[in-house]
C-alpha cells in the first residue's frame, strides 16, 4: 500500500483515508483538488496532468517526511491523478492522521501548498479558445531564489 | 551516456520528451548552453529547475554516464 502516489485513474477518498486511519489518531483531515471549471473568467473545457512519475512519487514522500517531523505522531497520505480530468473530477486527495485535530488540519494545508511548491507535476488547461501549461500559480515562475523554498514556513 | 528528460511546454518546444548526450562528464550549466543552442532558444531555461536522478540539484552539479537530468519547468500540480 503506496502511500505516496502518482495514479493515472479516479481516485477514491476513503483508500487515501484508509491508508491513515489508525488506533493512535483522533483525527482525519483531507483535502480533495478537484478541477475548476472557471479561471479567472476563463472556462475549462478540461485539463491534463503530466508528472515526472518517480521523482512525484518521492517528493510527495518527502512532503510526509516534513509533516512527520513538524507534527510528531502524525501519518500522511497522498494520491495525485494525472492525465485528462473533466471539470469536478478529483485530480489530488490528501489525508493526514493525527493525535489531535488541530494538527490535521495545518499538516494538510502545508501539504498542498508544498505540493504546489517542489512536486513535479504539471498543468495543461484547455479552454474553448486554447490551452498552455500553467506555471505560476504561486507566481513563482522565476523561482526568487533559484529553487524551491525547503525549509520555509508556507503553513501561515 | 548521460540521459536528459524534458516536461511539460518544454518537451513540446523541444518535440522530444528524452535526449541522450554522448558526453562522459558534464555540468548541468554546459548541458543548458548545448540545448540552448540546439533549440536555438536562449530563454529556455528562465524559471526552470533542474533534477539530477530525482533530486534538485543547481548549475554547478557535475553528472557523469548514468546520470539522469531532467529539467523541471515550474510546477502546477495540486
Amino acid at each position: 500500500m503506496k502511500r505516496f502516489e502518482i495514479v493515472t485513474g479516479p481516485i477514491l477518498v476513503q483508500d487515501i483515508i484508509d491508508k491513515v486511519i489508525r488506533a493512535e489518531a483522533g483525527a482525519v483531515n483531507t483535502f480533495i483538488g478537484t478541477v475548476r471549471e472557471l479561471t479567472k473568467g476563463k472556462r475549462t473545457v478540461f485539463l491534463k496532468y503530466e508528472a515526472y512519475i518517480p521523482m512525484a512519487e518521492r517528493q510527495l514522500a518527502k512532503i510526509g517526511d516534513e509533516i512527520s517531523a513538524r507534527w510528531p505522531g502524525s501519518r500522511t497520505a497522498i494520491s495525485h491523478r494525472i492525465g485528462s480530468l473533466d471539470i469536478s473530477d478529483i485530480a489530488v486527495v490528501i489525508a493526514v492522521s493525527t493525535p489531535h485535530r488541530a494538527e490535521a488540519f495545518d499538516a494538510c494545508r502545508y501539504a498542498i501548498e508544498r505540493i504546489k511548491e517542489i512536486v513535479p507535476i504539471w498543468k495543461k488547461e484547455h479552454w474553448d479558445n486554447g490551452e498552455m501549461w500553467v506555471g505560476d500559480q504561486l507566481e513563482t515562475a522565476a523561482y526568487s531564489k533559484g529553487h524551491p523554498e525547503s525549509e520555509e514556513d508556507k503553513n501561515d | 551516456m548521460i540521459k536528459v528528460l524534458l516536461f511539460a511546454g518544454m518537451q513540446e518546444r523541444a518535440g522530444t520528451a528524452e535526449l541522450q548526450l554522448d558526453e562522459v562528464r558534464l555540468r548541468i550549466s554546459d548541458i543548458k548552453s548545448a540545448l540552448e543552442k540546439k533549440y536555438d532558444s536562449p530563454q529556455m531555461f528562465i524559471g526552470c529547475l533542474s533534477a539530477v536522478n530525482e533530486e534538485f540539484a543547481d548549475d554547478d552539479t557535475e553528472v557523469s554516464t548514468g546520470d539522469t537530468v531532467a529539467f523541471i519547468p515550474p510546477v502546477s500540480g495540486g
